[in-house]
């Protein structure tokens, strides 16, 4: 018998690759079926955000953001508006706090649903994505009411929120809680138990809490590996300090570990959503006492929250103008993704789609 | 500073144009002016004035503005004679009318210059008296700094007065012109510190009642204070920049470093000078009235915005907050009074790093209070990487997390910000690393002790063109390959072929 020689193959992932959830490339060395390296491509979403913001003002910065992590706008808004505010030292009133903390925790339900369905389409699924997009489609009706969007809202202002709550909106919140809870255990009827899914997810993409760290992962991908860290409730902002909530981690750090960790947080935010709407003020202002023109006092400014995605961060570097001089987003997406050459090393070309989606990644927000 | 024959030259070449701007004005009959952003400061295009905010301009465009703003008010009194009232917020030069005078201390001006001064002193009372007597409303006094009007309308909108007052107005109007003149023989510019922050009230108190009015007791005390401002200005000159009056008078975000030295060093300055005259005067001419407490409020603003942009050098902003204070004005939250709870953390890193790297390591580092309490030092270039190792293994600090990195152009240097944050200890710390210039952009890379500043150091890099020396995969990340030229860089131009 002759030797048998072999060649690495190149092979081109996207951008217009489905389950790239968006214009992600990725050039790909293989060797039989095996991936000897890859080499992500990113940017054919860049907009220029930072730099257009240095021609914007503050409240002009908002819907840029919108465009960002689409899939969680709400937080956008919050992390730009939230940085702001903390440069000028302003007091939000009671009731704006509230419709933030509601808006922004049934928007990370909703990006999570999107993880949810789309992960699972990925994967070779299709029900759960419709399950899934139906729900959400609650939440983007309670959003179009306040904003009249459904993704893109421009909703936070500097100082609180741009409309009040419609009247019986907070009661309907309440009601749609109730029914989430119970409709959970559907969604792990429908997939949780799935043989072929378990397969598909156990023991794949794992990687190890100090690699974790020193990637600077944020987010479920960091909490998969055993680090409680949540920014919610461990550098609480707004009025996160009020409410009862988990932070779930796991110590597998594989795709189904994020798995059940993105349906527990869905619990989670169930849970902090539910004791809003009981607290819920009945009236008061939902917009502060701005100045007209936002001018922050010079300086620099760094803010961070917990987006969906992990740590999602606003920086302002402000001569003292109502135009910041620099802003710059830590934006999770970017970083999380920045991990996924050294995961998919050595890896069977099969799991690329598993692990990628794992990640949880929005074109928009890491291409900003 | 320009040489007087210079000046002179400068001043008539701005007569000369202000002249043709009016007939242009005339012709066109319009107040819209053409976009002049682009303009070179030498402004010998009058349009540049109108553009320009006053605080702005060169001394030449100053001057021309003068004359443009006398040329104006006689336009608009004839217009008012028409009955037709001409908005005062829209036509900024005009306002600055008696600021233009106020502007340019007499010890600058060449004797050609005072001359022309003091005659448009009185050309501008002929052409206010004349404005006033169309009853209309006159321009300057529903200005904010009205306070930088020395006319008596200061106090009151004119439209609101009753015709004794009027004519009182008129006839302080001229006696204050007269003051002034005579001041500026004195040598003493008395209004010129009226543009800034801390001194406003100075200037304002003699706007406030005319000199005719005083008893003995307050002349002496303006004068006093005249002379005693005049000697903070000069005390602020020395600090080393050329015209302190102007630069106060730019928004703080707007000057250079050396500019807001000055512009700190003057407002010290100033709030002395006013303690001094304080001590010295009895009459308590320095509270202004009525509406003078909007220009008040400004003034106050301005000095706040000071003492904000001085927080980074400690001293100096609290000599701010001082002179803020003493201006009467309530910006007390400008320094705080407690240590920062994050002072131990900052003690511990800055401590650390002397002992392990060495104490020339760390240029600076404070406590930045507006940004959560955030510990920041300034890392010397040579010695980031160093720092960096200790940061992460020194079992004390175990920064072990890179929160966020990021590059900024400031102009005059590059900086590269890092973000760490210690998940085990729980404290954060920034720290910025400066390139010397713009040109020389190299700064250690810390992608190998952290992979996740691999991709924000090629993001840094391609935006900015920072380089990152000893970076694993130093290539451009979110622009393509071929881009030209680092978008965020404050002097980028976006490469087109076809130009």
């Amino acid at each position: 018998m002759g030797t048998v020689t072999t060649e690495e193959m190149m092979l081109n992932m996207g951008p217009q690759h489905p389950s790239t959830h968006g214009v992600l490339r990725l050039i790909v060395t293989l060797d039989g079926e095996t991936i000897k390296k890859v080499d992500p491509v990113i940017g054919y979403l860049h907009r220029g955000t930072e730099k257009l913001a240095e021609d914007l003002n503050y409240t002009q910065i908002i819907p840029y953001t919108d465009r960002m992590d689409y899939l969680a706008a709400m937080l956008g808004n919050y992390n730009v508006v939230h940085c702001v505010e903390t440069a000028l030292g302003l007091e939000i009133p009671e009731r704006a706090e509230y419709i933030r903390i509601i808006t922004m925790e049934l928007q990370r339900i909703a990006s999570h649903l999107v993880w949810w369905g789309t992960f699972l389409m990925d994967i070779g699924a299709t029900t759960p994505f419709l399950v899934a997009f139906r729900d959400r489609e609650t939440i983007l009706n309670f959003f179009n009411e306040l904003s009249g969007a459904r993704l893109t809202y421009n909703y936070m202002r500097v100082g609180g929120v741009k409309w009040d709550v419609p009247p019986g909106w907070v009661e309907r919140v309440g009601e749609f809680v109730q029914y989430m809870k119970k409709e959970l255990s559907n969604y792990h009827q429908l997939v949780s138990g799935n043989e072929i899914f378990l397969k598909r997810v156990i023991g794949v993409g794992t990687y190890t809490k100090e690699q974790a760290i020193n990637y600077g992962l944020t987010g479920v991908m960091l909490r998969c590996t055993g680090v409680k860290w949540d920014l919610r409730r461990d550098e609480p902002y707004s009025i996160y300090d009020r409410f009862e909530f988990d932070v779930p981690t796991a110590t597998e750090a594989d795709c189904h570990s994020r798995y059940r960790l993105r349906l527990e947080e869905i619990v989670q935010s169930l849970r902090i959503v539910e004791q809003a709407v009981a607290q819920f003020p009945k009236d008061g202002d939902f917009m502060a006492k701005v100045p007209r023109v936002i001018r922050p006092p010079a300086g620099e400014c760094y803010t961070r929250i917990e987006s969906s995605k992990g740590e999602l961060g606003t920086y302002i570097y402000s001569e003292g103008k109502d135009k910041p001089y620099r802003l710059k987003f830590r934006r999770p997406s970017f970083v999380n993704l920045s991990i996924l050459p050294e995961l998919l090393q050595g890896e069977n070309m099969a799991n690329t789609v598993a692990i990628l989606g794992s990640i949880d990644i929005v074109l928009g927000e890491v291409d900003a | 500073m320009s040489t007087p024959e210079e000046k002179a030259t400068a001043a008539a070449k701005a007569k000369e144009e202000a002249m043709r701007k009016l007939k242009e004005r005339k012709a066109a009959a319009a107040g819209g002016t053409k976009p002049s952003a682009s303009e070179p400061p030498a402004a010998t295009v009058p349009e540049a004035q109108a553009e320009k905010p006053f605080s702005e301009m060169t001394p030449e465009e100053k001057a021309a503005a003068k004359a443009k703003a006398i040329a104006e008010a006689k336009a608009k009194a004839a217009a008012k004679k028409s009955g037709a009232e001409v908005p005062a917020a829209s036509e900024p030069p005009a306002a600055t009318v008696p600021e233009a005078q106020a502007e340019k201390p007499i010890s600058e001006m060449t004797p050609e210059e005072k001359a022309a001064a003091k005659a448009k002193a009185i050309a501008e009372a002929k052409a206010k008296a004349a404005a006033k007597k169309s009853g209309a409303e006159v321009p300057a006094a529903s200005e904010p700094p009205a306070a930088t009007v020395p006319e008596a309308q200061a106090e009151k909108p004119f439209s609101e007065m009753t015709p004794e007052e009027k004519a009182a107005a008129k006839a302080k109007a001229i006696a204050e012109a007269k003051a002034k003149a005579a001041a500026k023989k004195s040598g003493a510019e008395v209004p010129a510190a009226a543009s800034e922050p801390p001194a406003a009230t100075v200037p304002e108190a003699q706007a406030e009642k005319p000199i005719s009015e005083m008893t003995p007791e307050e002349k002496a005390a303006a004068k006093a204070k005249a002379i005693a401002e005049a000697k903070a200005k000069a005390a602020a000159k020395k600090s080393g920049e050329a015209a302190p009056a102007p630069a106060a008078e730019k928004p703080i975000s707007e000057m250079t470093p050396e500019e807001k030295a000055a512009a700190k060093a003057a407002a010290v300055a100033a709030a002395k000078a006013k303690a001094a005259a304080k001590a010295k005067g009895g009459a308590d001419t320095a509270e202004p009235a009525g509406d003078d407490d909007k220009a008040k409020a400004i003034a106050a603003a301005k000095a706040k915005a000071a003492a904000v942009a001085a927080a980074k050098a400690k001293a100096a902003a609290a000599g701010a907050a001082k002179a803020t204070g003493g201006a009467g004005a309530g910006a007390t939250d400008a320094a705080p009074s407690t240590p920062s709870p994050k002072q131990p953390v900052l003690d511990l890193i800055v401590k650390t790093i002397t002992e392990k790297v060495g104490a020339d390591a760390i240029e600076e580092s404070y406590i930045r209070a507006n940004s959560k309490d955030m510990p920041t030092i300034v890392v010397k270039r040579e010695k980031w990487l160093d720092v960096a190792t200790l940061l992460k293994n020194d079992p004390e600090l175990d920064f072990n997390y890179v929160s966020n990195l990021l590059g900024i152009d400031y102009k005059t240097h590059m900086e590269s910000v890092t973000y760490l944050h210690s998940l085990t200890k729980r404290h954060s710390l920034s720290v910025r690393v400066k390139t010397p210039d713009r040109e020389d952009t190299k700064v250690p890379s810390i992608a190998n002790l952290w992979r996740t500043a691999d991709w924000h150091e090629r993001e840094s890099y391609d935006l900015l063109g920072i380089v990152y020396e000893g970076h694993p995969d130093p290539r451009r990340i979110l622009l393509t390959d071929d881009w030209v030229g680092h978008p965020l860089r404050k002097d980028y131009v976006q490469f087109d072929e076809e130009v």
